[in-house]
């Protein structure tokens, strides 16, 4: 049986295809059209599901849509009388929207599909509806390594439910409780993510980042004035600080006044303040994790944990949770946000609608290390390199694999597209740039000649399993990059009088281990282990970088720009490679060098993309 | 037509048949707002609030 997951319509649309219950493919559709969260429907992501299965369309048994049209409606109708009338401006807003179009969602669906796929198929009596949280809750829970565990979603909001929890035993999904709109731990994350100057729902990283800068000034007010948090971490918003429930914007002049400003000016300087506002709503963040942990442990006795839903894509809040020890294990979903809710809507049809059995896990994840997009032959990367106009070297394995250990060990900056395109927001060493992480220059040459991002952007590594105890406070797997801890000791770099004395910003030019690049300002690390068995040439390159540095580990950034999806095709990558200062490029059993190419094929590359 | 019967088997279901009415006006609210679009029925809007 053949089960293909859409989500849509809001953002970050994607699609999943499973076969007799195993996840077969997946895929964001932004990788494809190259919008960045792109909300239309996933017309090339459905099309690479399909094909990547070699079926026919007609083939597929159900579309299950991740969250419920109604539902959603249901809360925007009930929250517009609650505060009516203010809001008024907003109502006029989404209205003509909803009537017009989003009412019309399961309409919507069969038209895409008869286009996309096959006009021949009844859609309409292969769609099926889960719900948006149980949709989370289901992407978290099936493809866990555990037989039975406490599930915990955070995101915004999907349909009513901001925080759900649920318990998962074999085949059974259960929520057991849940908060509703507008109480929201997204949302509040959301608002000082706003107010700090980001984009909403791609800028909320950029605050997780420039929380170390800063330091938690504001966390008893928050917590005194927004947020009340009960004993079990469950959590209520004073909505009086808030414009999002009727407004068009996230916070209001109470809140403004309480902060004592107005919201930052987006790409204006950043000051002391925003980042102590930064350090001050992710402890408070932090905080309601663990206690809502707390809570969850008590009352469902599991011992596993998994999370999902964008605020599990919060990496230091997961870090923490894992170091408390509130559960002997936790686990989460790498497409976290709601590209993943296409994988859970699948999941939901095929354990909860039809009611297939799930195999023990027996300690592995179904995830596949996350690689489920689309891969290229060597024939079709030779063809577009060829289009391109690229100079290149045909390799066999190990040569490219010294070849790129020993680019990497000149401290030379390399795109590195292999195999499978990653399912979710991280680049895990498909569609990677990786550099060396020894460098004390290389953090901030990456931010500004590479990625064109803010300087004060952190960068992760890339560390052998069997290596992360000896450099990192963490000996387990986190193949997902979703987990951060400290760097060893032992590795650290003494901090002279005049350097502890720096304050914010200043603290980025102060190497802090012997791989300033990936550790941050407060030596933590944002860790993704590699392992043999779910990606052995990236494993194998970054053993041959071990092999002639001594150093197990490399920097490891998305293969895009600022404002850019991560690349997909070996188009994306050259396109990239010429338009960043990256020195190499390895796409399959192809090296390019930068100075080997053509001039006129560089392109100005920094303003292609909207800023995020 | 479709919608309709699935919009009432939907509050049937949800226990919400008193959201019924206030759905047709603010449907019938959202309609005119799309008209307003068009600016003709606008100073019909304003005539409401």
């Amino acid at each position: 049986m053949y089960i293909l997951g859409v989500s849509a319509f809001y953002h970050d649309s994607a699609a999943c295809l499973l076969k007799d219950g195993e996840i077969i493919a997946a895929a964001q559709e932004e990788r494809f059209t190259r919008k960045k969260h792109d909300a239309a429907f996933p017309a090339q992501a459905v099309a690479y599901c399909i094909a990547q299965a070699g079926i026919r369309p007609d083939a597929i048994d159900h579309v299950v849509f991740y969250e419920k049209p109604f539902l959603k409606f249901e809360r925007l109708l009930e929250t517009y009388l609650a505060f009516a009338p203010r809001g008024f401006r907003s109502f006029s807003a989404a209205m003509p929207l909803w009537i017009k179009e989003k009412l019309f969602q399961k309409t919507m669906l069969v038209k895409d599909l008869s286009e996309v796929l096959d006009d021949q198929v009844d859609w309409k009596s292969r769609l099926l509806f889960s719900e948006h949280h149980l949709s989370h809750a289901a992407s978290a829970f099936y493809p866990s390594p555990f037989d039975s565990a406490a599930v915990l979603t955070l995101d915004g909001v999907g349909e009513w439910t901001t925080t759900s929890v649920a318990v998962g035993q074999g085949r059974d999904l259960k929520v057991i409780k849940d908060i509703q709109f507008p109480h929201s731990l997204g949302l509040l994350y959301s608002a000082f993510t706003y107010y700090t100057g980001f984009k909403v729902n791609s800028g909320e990283y950029k605050v997780m980042g420039l929380a170390p800068y800063g330091e938690p000034k504001y966390a008893e007010l928050i917590k005194d004035k927004l947020i009340h948090v009960a004993e079990d971490g469950s959590f209520q918003l004073d909505m009086s600080y808030f414009d999002y429930a009727t407004g068009l914007t996230m916070t209001n002049r109470k809140f403004a006044d309480l902060f004592g400003g107005p919201a930052r000016q987006s790409e204006s300087e950043l000051t002391q303040r925003e980042m102590d506002l930064a350090a001050s709503v992710q402890q408070v963040t932090e905080e309601v994790v663990v206690k809502l942990a707390r809570g969850i442990a008590r009352e469902t006795g599991e011992k596993n944990l998994c999370l999902a839903g964008g605020v599990a894509l919060n990496c230091v809040a997961n870090g923490i949770l894992l170091r408390e020890g509130i559960f002997d294990n936790i686990w989460i979903q790498p497409a976290a946000g709601d590209a993943g809710g296409a994988l859970g809507a699948a999941l939901c049809a095929w354990h909860l609608h039809h009611e297939h059995d799930r195999p023990s896990p027996a300690g592995r994840d179904g995830m596949k290390g996350a690689y489920l997009g689309p891969v290229y032959s060597d024939e079709d990367i030779e063809a577009a390199l060829t289009r391109c106009g690229a100079t290149f070297h045909k390799l066999d394995e190990q040569s490219l694999i010294d070849r790129v250990a020993t680019a990497l060990a000149e401290e030379k900056a390399v795109g590195w597209m292999q195999g499978r395109m990653e399912f979710g927001p991280r680049a895990l060493g498909g569609r990677s740039i990786i550099a060396d992480p020894r460098s004390p220059v290389m953090q901030k040459q990456l931010n500004l000649k590479v990625k064109y991002r803010e300087s004060f952007r952190p960068f992760a590594p890339s560390v052998l399993r069997e290596h992360v105890g000896d450099w990192f406070e963490h000996d387990a797997d986190s193949p997902y990059m979703l987990l951060v801890a400290d760097v060893q000791s032992d590795k650290r770099r003494q901090m002279t009088d005049e350097e502890n004395a720096l304050f914010g910003i200043e603290k980025l030019n102060v190497p802090r281990s012997s791989v300033p690049a990936i550790t941050h300002v407060d030596y933590s690390a944002r860790i993704q282990t590699v392992h043999q068995d779910t990606n052995p040439r990236y494993h194998a390159v970054i053993s041959g970088f071990h092999e002639k540095t001594g150093c197990p580990l490399v920097v490891n950034t998305s293969f895009n720009v600022r404002g850019e999806p991560i690349v997909c095709t070996p188009e994306d990558a050259f396109r990239c490679f010429m338009g960043t200062e990256l020195d190499v490029l390895a796409v399959g059993n192809f090296l390019l060098l930068k100075d080997q190419q053509d001039e006129a094929l560089k392109e100005n590359y920094e303003d292609r993309y909207e800023l995020d | 037509m479709d919608l309709i019967k699935e919009l009432w088997t939907f509050l049937k279901a949800k226990k919400k048949l008193w959201l019924a009415p206030i759905i047709l006006v603010m449907l019938i609210l959202g309609g005119l707002l799309i008209l307003a679009q068009g600016s003709v029925v606008a100073p019909f809007i304003y005539t409401l609030f």
